[in-house]
């Protein structure tokens, strides 16, 4: 971790424990995809192929696409054959390596490093993703790893972006540079580097327009405003975030092959995941794009966003409230 | 880009091909496919499971006319099936209240709901002439309600001012007392993001409800929504009368198969499409756009039917024998094709059924005109050129081009097309203009003729 010098825990990470439990209760509200009804499913019988079907259904209710699925449910036959599939808890166990195995090369948290400063964060993603919150909540969680922040409005085209992003800004009580509603947002971007820079700022934030990546003039304008910060220091932005709504279906793993094609992801936030959604879609880009999976996004308030690791990730998802699990 | 349920079909249809029944047996496997290619889309696996059952009950045993092979009758019978549970084509707002007829938002986070009252604002106003007021009973989201008061500004409607401190409830009663007041005809209330989990939010959302007896209960979804839409809409339809749909963000390439489930889960119709950012990016719901849609093949359907009614079936056959033979696909085959398409009004009226293609861009070069210069380019020809277009060099052109009273690029334009489609008849040496039309969906440049 960044901050594993400092004396004490940050202000952000000091309510960890308690922060999983709230994970754990506030992710994937209602019946657990994988483990709901397992019992039932499986009155006392070994695991047929009837019951991996059931299993593969579940996956892909999950959102977890027909590619992983695949695999996944793959290793789960060969296991069947084998005859080392004894009752529903060995097809979890052997569900949940599966995933893990994909999720676990991912879980690389963001790190700000000593050097260079300051260090650029730019957000990307579709409309109404989860892009300005996650801003917000990144900015308290790296200001209570004691780094300077600045945001940048980058955001020129929706109704109140700047002003909702200045919202967050006084939460935080961090800078936020503006310019005027329509301005081309490499510019905005390009000042407040510049800005950072002058007042000798740790991170730079930026937040974007949303924007589908089906639209192409849109996508070159963000591989523009990557263009101009790479002229103020050639390796910037050193994170490009994409953020992926929980809720979305299959259509995230084409999200961030287009924003990755566009402008090159280096991580991911998967945001709203304390609705009922699983989030399943991550596996998917996880899968394909290997990249790392920064943060979650579990609510609307300022702390409501937690470091991506998949072990509790999946336990989380595979916990069902009440439900057999064998 | 649109191809999955067709791809999957080629894949099983082995199974159905040469058959003329129709069998529990010989569509397995096709449905099977037909379930993954919905699931791909994001329809919910409970609706898709019940979507198979009633396919299956419809298409066992259906005699298949002699026109259509059984995957296709197959395909016609999915895509029916479908555009019956979309409903009918959205008969709009019912706004017939007394005055002011009060419509109330609700949806998921970021699903577009201030985005959609103010396009709803726009359209009542430009398209039925109606005064509308619009207010924010969202208290919760930094700037939200700053962000409807520009909408508003947008598209010219009245704004009711809300602050941040105030209930939403207490928003909605001022809102609907000074709209009252204003003699406007219409009230938006929009409302904050909720997820259907949170039961606080659903009983705020539900007292909005009681207390404004809105005209229409809009439930506003985003069509790149995963599977867990299904509980989102049974949550927001088990707790609000809902009286309509709107399904936004479809100017991207989510297939959209939330549409199916909501639908199916609230029973409320598809009322809108939300097809860009600005105020002007909405349109009336249309049941065959989406549904061809989640089926991810344009609306081949009614291209199939086209077809069969309109192409002569004795030129196809014989186009198809001579292609069989080994003979190549020749210009004057090629004048063919093009007089069947114009019997059809143009390629461009076919495009119009094909979701997920930019239409104007489309359009260019396939209407009637373009149509017409072709099959003249092509009657400047000798016999012989016509045969073998390599023949065919820059003098040549130049007196083609003269005949017909064309410019010689449009003649190099012909040529390529012609060359390019021949490729495409060799691939698809059997079957006629349907077949074919079917293969070329999504790899004609613009400008092709068919
Ligand atoms: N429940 C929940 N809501 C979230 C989460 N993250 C963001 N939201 C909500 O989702 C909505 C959209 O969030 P924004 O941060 O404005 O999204 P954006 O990507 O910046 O949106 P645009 O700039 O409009 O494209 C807001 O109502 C947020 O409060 C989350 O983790 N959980
Ligand atoms: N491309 C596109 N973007 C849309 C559409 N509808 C809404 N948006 C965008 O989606 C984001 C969220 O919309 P908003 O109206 O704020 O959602 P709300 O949170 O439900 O009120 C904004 O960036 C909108 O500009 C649409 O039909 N197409
Ligand atoms: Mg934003
Ligand atoms: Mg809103």
């Amino acid at each position: 971790m960044s901050d594993s010098r400092s004396p004490e825990p940050s202000a952000a990470e000091k309510p960890r424990k308690g922060f999983f439990r709230r994970l754990r209760e506030r992710l994937n509200q209602g019946e657990s995809w994988l483990t709901y009804d397992l019992a039932h499913l499986l009155p006392g019988g070994k695991p047929d192929e009837a019951f991996i079907e059931e299993m593969e259904t579940r996956l892909l209710t999950g959102d977890v696409g027909v590619d992983a699925t695949e695999e996944i449910i793959g290793s789960l036959e060969r296991k069947l054959w084998r005859d080392e599939l004894k009752d529903t808890r060995a097809v979890v166990a052997t569900i949940r390596e599966s995933l893990l195995e994909i999720l676990a090369p991912c879980e690389q948290p963001l790190v700000v490093p000593e050097a260079p400063r300051p260090w650029v964060i730019l957000v990307v993603g579709v409309n109404g993703a989860g892009k300005t919150t996650t801003i917000g909540k990144i900015a308290r969680r790296l200001g209570g790893q004691g780094h300077s922040v600045l945001i940048a409005a980058g955001d020129t085209f929706r109704a109140a972006a700047v002003e909702q992003l200045q919202v967050w800004g006084q939460r935080n009580d961090v800078p936020v540079i503006a310019q005027q509603a329509g301005a081309d947002p490499a510019a905005v971007v390009f000042d407040a580097v510049q800005s950072a820079q002058a007042r000798q700022i740790d991170v730079v934030i930026a937040d974007t327009a949303g924007r589908l990546h089906t639209q192409e003039n849109l996508m070159e304008e963000l591989a523009k405003v990557k263009r101009v910060i790479g002229k103020l220091d050639p390796r910037a932005p050193h994170e490009i975030l994409l953020v992926l709504d929980g809720s979305t279906g299959q259509n995230a793993l084409i999200q961030a092959r287009r924003f990755n094609e566009a402008v090159g992801v280096t991580g991911v936030a998967i945001t709203k995941l304390d609705g009922s959604a699983k989030g399943g879609s991550l596996v998917a880009v996880a899968k394909e794009l290997r990249v790392p999976i920064r943060f979650i996004g579990i609510g609307e308030s300022v702390e409501d966003l937690d470091v991506f690791e998949a072990g509790p990730f999946l336990d989380a998802l595979m916990e069902g409230t009440g439900a057999g699990t064998g | 880009m649109f191809d999955n349920l067709s791809d999957r079909l080629s894949q099983a249809r082995a199974s159905l091909l040469g058959k003329g029944r129709i069998t529990e047996d010989n569509v397995r496997d096709t449905l099977r496919q037909v379930r993954m290619a919905l699931l791909e889309a994001d329809v919910a696996l409970p609706v898709v499971k019940s979507f198979i059952d009633r396919v299956k009950e419809r298409a066992v045993g259906a005699e298949v006319t002699s026109s259509l092979t059984p995957g296709q009758a197959l395909i016609k019978i999915i895509h029916d099936e479908l555009v019956e549970v979309m409903g009918a084509e959205s008969k709009g707002l019912e706004l017939r209240a007394q005055p002011p007829a009060v419509i109330l938002m609700a949806g998921l986070q970021g699903a577009g709901k201030t985005t959609t009252t103010g396009k709803l604002a726009r359209w009542l106003r430009e398209k039925d002439k109606k005064s509308v007021m619009v207010t924010s009973a969202d208290v919760y989201r930094p700037a939200a309600i700053l962000q409807l008061e520009r909408v508003a500004e947008q598209a010219g409607a009245r704004f009711h001012p809300s602050q941040q401190d105030e209930t939403p409830l207490a928003i909605a009663e001022a809102a609907l007392e000074a709209a009252r007041l204003a003699l406007v005809d219409v009230l938006i209330v929009d409302t904050a993001g909720r997820l259907h989990v949170d039961d606080a939010m659903m009983t705020e959302v539900r007292a909005l409800q009681d207390h404004l007896t809105p005209a229409e209960t809009l439930f506003v979804v985003d069509s790149m929504a995963g599977q867990d839409a299904v509980h989102a809409a049974r949550a927001f339809g088990e707790t609000l009368d809902l009286t309509g749909v709107v399904l936004t963000k479809t100017d991207g390439d989510a297939r959209g198969g939330v549409a199916l489930s909501v639908r199916q889960i609230t029973g409320a119709p598809i009322k809108f499409l939300g097809v860009g950012e600005k105020l002007d990016g909405l349109e009336a719901f249309h049941p065959e756009r989406v549904a061809s849609r989640i089926l991810g093949m344009g609306d081949v359907v009614s291209l199939v039917e086209q077809v069969e009614e309109k192409v002569d079936r004795d030129q196809a056959e014989k186009l198809a024998r001579k292609l069989k033979k080994g003979k190549g696909f020749d210009l004057a085959d090629l004048k063919e094709q093009i007089s069947q398409m114009q019997a059809m009004g143009g390629l461009s009226a076919l495009m119009d059924k094909m979701p997920g293609l930019p239409p104007q861009a489309m359009k260019a070069g396939m209407g009637e005109k373009e149509l017409k210069r072709q099959v003249a380019i092509i009657d400047s020809m000798t016999p012989r050129e016509r045969r073998f277009p390599k023949l065919i060099d820059g003098s040549r052109k130049r007196r083609i081009a003269a005949g017909s009273g064309t410019q010689v690029q449009d003649v190099n334009r012909l040529l390529k097309q012609h060359a390019q489609m021949a490729r495409m008849m060799k691939k698809f040496s059997k079957g006629g203009l349907a077949k074919m039309m079917r293969a070329m969906k999504g790899r004609m440049p613009p400008g092709f003729p068919g």
